[in-house]
């Protein structure tokens, strides 16, 4: 399946990110179309269009959009989840740093569809650079009169308000990025309520992934068939995928939904010279991790699902032979009890719990008992905490052990650094042991 | 240094962003008071309390919650090191050790001289870079044990040193400046940041002579 460069179209122009560079190639052509329609047309068009959430959950967003209460006389918002932090995910702060102006044109759309006159876009703190970029961009639109009073002579306002975070994780959940931006501990809320009706301010809320908000311009501009004629039946449209880890060529790669991991693969070079796959994960650390067996797979919501795993945010990340697949878990079991908000009991002790045991396996001072009782902790925690933190903490142990029983049994006498040197596994030179 | 007029008229422009609900300024008042003086205080806790009509219980709830408000000072610079096993695994750790050695202190410490904070910080989304690590919060992504040492020296010297998505690297309080929402002027550094790894695709699709998609675009 060939690339299909989109939103990354122009990335060889320098000023891809600016007024400029993007209305050489059409920006904002959508906008004028937009201001002409009726708001609910264009929700109609996005419906049509196929368009998911891009952020993991792959939410329908036209239909997102629709269950905004109109005429209820409150203020509505649109919020745009700029706070990428899952592990693997490496694609909303490239299209923020290069396809700026690609996601002020969609949160103008967006906002008008949905009846809101303040857009927010709320970055993850860690990111100055995006930061200011994005901040850069906003003041760029402003001067361009693509933001503010009248917009175009439409009779349209909208402000938008770059908002910054101050490091969590968990803020990238609709809910918990709400409370955050409230001024707030970034901790989920219960839904429902959902945010379309009581969301920001306890307002009608659209919440969504810069992604997905990228995505809107050159679906309006092009039309609900030209974007649905890409993809499967089920997962409609382009994707941005990243790619990254022990592959040759890592970065960002735009191709339809459906294209299998060995066709990315190939494009990103083929796995490192000299090694072979061991294990990937699609989509974020978040899902079940795949193994070879997998490469010919479909990358779609439903591709993914057949294979007991989930599309998530779309971006691989590779490991060769030479990786321990109980340090990787346990790396990833040490985020997510670092990142557990502590709001909900299973998630905040059954974090400690399993990452302590999965320690004692990487320190080969595990026991075989230790097996079970992993087992029975990431049931126990699975769909029993508000958000899907305690969900994703309880997903890698299962997904692994599926695959690599051997490794963690081998914890309960040899240390994983023991089983696999670590130096074999560090991709720049001069370090032999570790 | 510390919080002077000039801060509180700051943080009262912070609130003005938030016609809606001024508390929503809290994030980016708390990241402004840490640019002046390099930690989160008790003095900062109870101005932006006194300026937001909460209690200092409140605006501490906030401050402890989000790690990359600090307690104690932070040095001048503050280097991060994704452990995250992308990044941890692709040479992280190693690079991670050898700070702690080559600095002589561990995890969320600073140098006697005040120099330099070194910290485990998590998923940067940075993974097609790694390992990735930051100064200051500026990527310095592709990291090596050898690349890292050099930063550290020419900082020391005070050399320039840039970031590798191009913004020049200042310091720990002048970033959190840039985070509170404030123009510093780097906003086209770097120029769209377009590298060999965000052009990986593209590039394949240039040289394979795979068809424009966009409609618009012919």
């Amino acid at each position: 399946m060939p690339l299909t460069p989109n939103l990354t179209a122009h990335w060889d122009e320098p000023d891809s990110y600016t007024v400029a560079g993007y209305e050489r190639h059409h920006g904002y052509e959508a906008l004028r179309k937009a201001l002409e329609m009726d708001p609910d047309d264009i929700i109609g068009v996005v419906k049509d269009s196929g368009l998911r959430g891009r952020g993991g959950a792959g939410f329908p967003t036209g239909l997102k959009w629709s269950f905004v209460p109109q005429g209820d006389g409150k203020p509505h918002y649109l919020v745009v989840n700029g706070d990428e932090s899952e592990p693997g995910a490496c694609k909303d702060l490239p299209l923020m740093l290069a396809s700026s102006q690609h996601l002020i044109e969609g949160m103008i759309i967006t906002s008008y569809a949905i009846r809101a006159n303040h857009a927010f876009l709320y970055i993850r703190g860690e990111v100055p650079h995006v930061i200011r970029r994005m901040h850069e961009a906003v003041r760029d639109a402003y001067k361009a009169g693509y933001l503010g009073k009248n917009i175009l002579g439409s009779g349209y306002d909208l402000e938008i308000t770059v908002h910054a975070g101050a490091g969590a994780y968990i803020c990238g959940e609709e809910t918990a990025l709400l409370s955050s931006l409230e001024g707030m501990r970034g901790q989920p809320r219960l839904k429902p309520p959902f945010p379309a009706v009581a969301g920001l301010y306890a307002c009608p809320t659209v919440v969504n992934n810069v992604e997905t908000i990228s995505s809107v311009p050159a679906i309006l501009r092009n039309g609900a068939d030209w974007y649905s004629s890409f993809g499967t039946e089920k997962s409609k449209g382009i994707k941005v995928f990243s790619v990254a880890g022990h592959v040759n060529n890592p970065g960002i790669f735009e191709a339809p939904l459906g294209i299998t991991m060995r066709e990315l693969l190939g494009y990103a070079g083929g796995i490192r010279d000299g090694h072979d796959l061991k294990f990937f994960v699609p989509g974020g650390s978040s899902v079940p991790l795949l193994t070879e067996e997998h490469l010919d797979a479909e990358l779609s919501y439903e591709g993914m699902e057949a294979v007991g795993t989930m599309l998530g945010t779309a971006t691989p990340m590779v490991f060769d032979e030479t990786v321990s697949v109980v340090r990787a878990i346990t790396g990833w079991l040490d985020f997510y009890k670092h990142e557990s908000c502590g709001k909900c009991t299973p998630c905040r002790e059954g974090t400690w719990w399993i990452d302590q045991l999965l320690h004692s396996l990487q320190d080969g001072t595990g026991k075989m008992e230790d097996l079970k009782q992993l087992e029975d902790l990431c049931a126990q925690i699975l769909g029993r905490s508000f958000c899907a933190l305690g969900d994703a903490a309880a997903t890698p142990y299962p997904a692994a052990m599926k695959f690599f029983a051997g490794e963690f049994e081998a914890g309960t006498h040899t240390s994983a650094n023991a089983q696999f040197n670590p130096a074999a596994s560090i991709v720049f030179p001069g370090v032999t042991t570790s | 240094m510390a919080l002077t007029e000039e801060t509180r008229t700051e943080l009262l422009e912070i609130i003005k962003r938030y016609p809606d609900q001024a508390r929503s300024a809290l994030n980016p008042m708390l990241h402004l008071t840490q640019s002046v003086e390099g930690y989160v205080s008790p003095e900062a806790i109870e101005l932006c309390a006194e300026l937001l009509e909460l209690t200092p219980a409140e605006v501490s709830a906030v401050a402890t919650f989000y790690t990359m408000y600090k307690r104690r000072p932070v040095g001048k610079h503050l280097i991060g090191v994704c452990v995250n096993p992308q990044c941890g695994i692709l040479g992280g750790d190693e690079i991670f050790s050898s700070l702690c050695s080559d600095l002589g202190i561990g995890n969320d410490e600073t140098t006697e001289d005040g120099m330099f904070s070194i910290e485990k910080i998590e998923c940067q989304a940075a993974c097609t870079y790694a390992p990735s690590t930051t100064v200051d919060w500026e990527f310095m992504d592709d990291m090596s044990v050898d690349k890292m040492r050099d930063v550290v020296a020419k900082l020391r010297a005070g050399e320039t040193v840039e970031s590798t998505r191009g913004p020049v690297i200042r310091d720990f309080r002048a970033t959190e400046r840039t985070i509170a929402g404030f123009d510093d002027g780097l906003g086209n550094a770097g120029g769209n940041n377009a590298d060999a790894v965000m052009l990986a695709g593209l590039n394949v699709a240039k040289a394979n002579g795979m068809p424009d998609v966009d409609g618009g675009n012919k």
